[in-house]
C-alpha cells in the first residue's frame, strides 16, 4: 500500500481527509503513482502535470523520504520505504507567495 | 416575489449574494472553493440553477466547477462521486482539459518576438441562451472553447486563433485573454468576442470563421493606430432588444458601433476618463449605458479619489456622474472588466464589485447605492440572475 500526502488544495478537491492509500500494480515511479491516483480521483487530472505532456506543473513538487525529486526521471523507481508505505509520497505546493 | 442572485468570483473564492425583490436585506454565502482564484462564476439563462465557475490557481491550474442546484453544491463536472460508480465506466476527468486545436502556433510577446499560444486559466463562461449544457469559454492565451455535455469535455473553436492576423495579437496587461463573449439572441449563428489585445471578432456562422471587427478603433500605444488588431478591447456590452448596437470600454475610449461592431465611433463626451474596464446596459432602456471611470492604465483607481459610476441615457456623448452611496474620497479600488451587471427587475438593478472586495448594489437604475458586503477579497467578476 503506498502513502500519498495531497497539498490541502487538492485534498479539497478530491474530497479526501488525510493520507491516500494506493495500490500500484506496477513498478512504483513517480509516473505510476500519479497514474494510479489520477485514475482513482480524475478531478485531479491536470492539477500535478498537464494532461497531454504528462510534464509537472511548474509549481507542484514531488518529496520522497526528505528528498525533492521533482527534477527525477517520473520513470526512475522510487525507493522500496515508499513501495511498501512506510514513508509517504508527498506532494506539495511550491511555497511562493499569493 | 422576484429574487436575485449575485454570484461574486474574487481572488481567494467565489461568493453568492441573494435579496429578494426588493434588494434591501442580504444574505452572503461562501467561500466556495476557499483559497483559489475565482475568475468568473455564470448561471445558465435556460436553466437559473445550472452555474457554472472557473476556478484557477497559479500551482495547480485550471478547474471547471458546475451546480445543478443554483449554487448550494458543486462538483467538477464528469467527477462526481456519482460518476464514480457510473456504469459506463470510470470519468474521463476531462473538464479542465483544455488543449488547443492542431498545433497552437505563436503570438507577439511583449518585446516583439514571436511566443507560443499556451493555456493559463479560464476568464469567462457564457452559457448558451437555450441549451443549459452548451457553454463556451473564453481563455488565456486568446483562444475560445465550447463545450456540450455541461462542461465535461471542451472542444476548441480553432477559426478564430488560427485568424491569418493571430501572429500580430498581444498580451495585455492581465495576459493574453479573451474575456468577452457576447452571444446574439436574434441569430444563434452570430457571436462577438474581444481580446486583450487583439479587438473585437464576429462570427456569422457558429464559430468556424471570424472577422476582425476594429474599424474606427484608434489606440495611440500602438504602432498603427488603426490597426486592424492589436487593440486592447477591455469589454463590450449589448442589449438583448438591440444586438447589432454594441457598446465597448477600451482601454482609452468609450466606443459605440450599430451595425454589428463593422464600425465604431468614439461616444467618450465629458467622462472625467475614458479608461476604464466594464461596461453594461440598462435591462430595459437600451440607449441608457454604465461605465466606471478609471484615472489611468497606471493608476488603476477613480479620479479625483472619488468612486463613481457614469450613466448616459443617450447612449453616450453625454454622462452623468451616480455618487449617491458610493465613497467620495480617500478612494483607490479598481472594477475589473468582468465586475459590472444588471438584473431585469423593475427597476433595473446595477451590481460591481471592486478590487477592494467591496460589492454595491443599486435598486434604483443607478441613483443612488448601497455596499451589500465590504470586505471580500479582491472582486474578479460580477454577475446575477433574476429568478421568478
Amino acid at each position: 500500500m503506498i502513502r500519498v500526502v495531497l497539498p490541502p488544495h487538492l485534498r479539497t478537491l478530491a474530497r479526501v481527509d488525510g493520507d491516500v492509500e494506493l495500490e500500484v500494480n506496477a513498478t512504483v515511479t513517480q509516473r505510476s503513482i500519479l497514474d494510479e491516483l489520477e485514475n482513482r480521483y480524475p478531478m485531479l487530472r491536470g492539477t500535478m502535470r498537464d494532461h497531454v505532456t504528462k510534464l509537472r506543473r511548474p509549481l507542484v513538487r514531488f518529496f520522497v523520504c526528505g528528498e525533492d525529486l521533482s527534477h527525477e526521471s517520473p520513470d526512475a523507481p522510487l525507493p522500496q520505504a515508499i513501495a511498501e508505505g512506510s514513508e509517504p509520497f508527498v506532494i506539495i505546493g511550491a511555497i511562493a507567495g499569493g | 416575489m422576484s429574487k436575485v442572485r449575485v454570484l461574486v468570483g474574487t481572488r481567494k473564492g467565489a461568493f453568492i449574494l441573494t435579496a429578494d425583490g426588493a434588494r434591501k436585506r442580504w444574505k452572503v454565502k461562501g467561500p466556495h472553493f476557499a483559497g483559489w482564484e475565482i475568475y468568473h462564476v455564470k448561471g445558465s439563462a435556460a436553466d437559473p440553477n445550472r452555474i457554472y465557475a472557473s476556478q484557477t490557481s497559479g500551482w495547480f491550474g485550471q478547474i471547471i466547477q458546475r451546480s445543478d442546484d443554483g449554487g448550494k453544491k458543486w462538483s467538477t463536472p464528469g467527477s462526481s462521486a456519482e460518476e464514480l460508480q457510473s456504469p459506463d465506466g470510470m470519468p474521463k476527468g476531462e473538464s479542465n482539459k483544455f488543449v488547443y486545436d492542431g498545433i497552437p502556433g505563436t503570438h507577439q510577446w511583449y518585446d516583439g518576438t514571436q511566443h507560443p499560444w499556451e493555456f493559463k486559466r479560464v476568464w469567462h463562461l457564457e452559457p448558451s441562451l437555450n441549451d443549459p449544457e452548451h457553454v463556451y469559454a473564453g481563455v488565456e492565451d486568446a483562444a475560445l472553447f465550447e463545450s456540450r455535455d455541461g462542461g465535461k469535455s471542451w472542444n476548441e473553436l480553432s477559426g478564430l486563433r488560427k485568424h491569418d492576423t493571430g501572429p500580430k495579437w498581444q498580451p495585455g496587461a492581465g495576459g493574453m485573454c479573451l474575456h468577452t463573449i457576447l452571444l446574439d439572441p436574434q441569430d444563434p449563428r452570430r457571436i462577438y468576442i474581444a481580446i486583450s489585445a487583439a479587438g473585437a471578432f464576429r462570427t456569422d456562422d457558429a464559430g468556424q470563421t471570424w472577422k476582425p471587427i476594429n474599424h474606427g478603433l484608434h489606440s495611440q500605444y500602438i504602432p498603427d493606430p488603426t490597426a486592424e488588431v492589436g487593440h486592447c478591447v477591455h469589454r463590450i456590452a449589448m442589449h438583448p432588444s438591440r444586438p447589432d448596437t454594441l457598446f465597448m470600454q477600451k482601454h482609452w475610449d468609450v466606443m459605440r458601433s450599430d451595425d454589428g461592431g463593422d464600425s465604431w465611433r468614439e461616444v467618450s463626451g465629458n467622462l472625467p476618463s475614458d479608461f476604464g474596464f466594464p461596461i453594461d446596459v440598462h435591462a430595459h432602456e437600451p440607449e441608457t449605458i454604465y461605465v466606471v471611470p478609471i484615472k489611468s492604465d497606471s493608476e488603476h483607481y477613480p479620479p479625483n479619489s472619488r468612486l463613481r459610476v457614469y450613466r448616459s441615457r443617450t447612449g453616450g456623448n453625454e454622462w452623468e456622474a451616480l455618487t449617491k452611496g458610493l465613497p467620495q474620497r480617500n478612494c483607490y479600488v479598481n472594477v475589473l472588466r468582468d465586475a459590472m451587471c444588471v438584473d431585469s427587475l423593475e427597476p433595473c438593478g446595477i451590481y460591481f464589485g471592486t478590487t477592494g472586495g467591496q460589492v454595491y448594489g443599486s435598486a434604483d437604475g443607478g441613483d443612488s447605492w448601497k455596499p451589500i458586503v465590504r470586505d471580500l477579497p479582491a472582486v474578479l467578476s460580477v454577475e446575477v440572475q433574476t429568478l421568478p
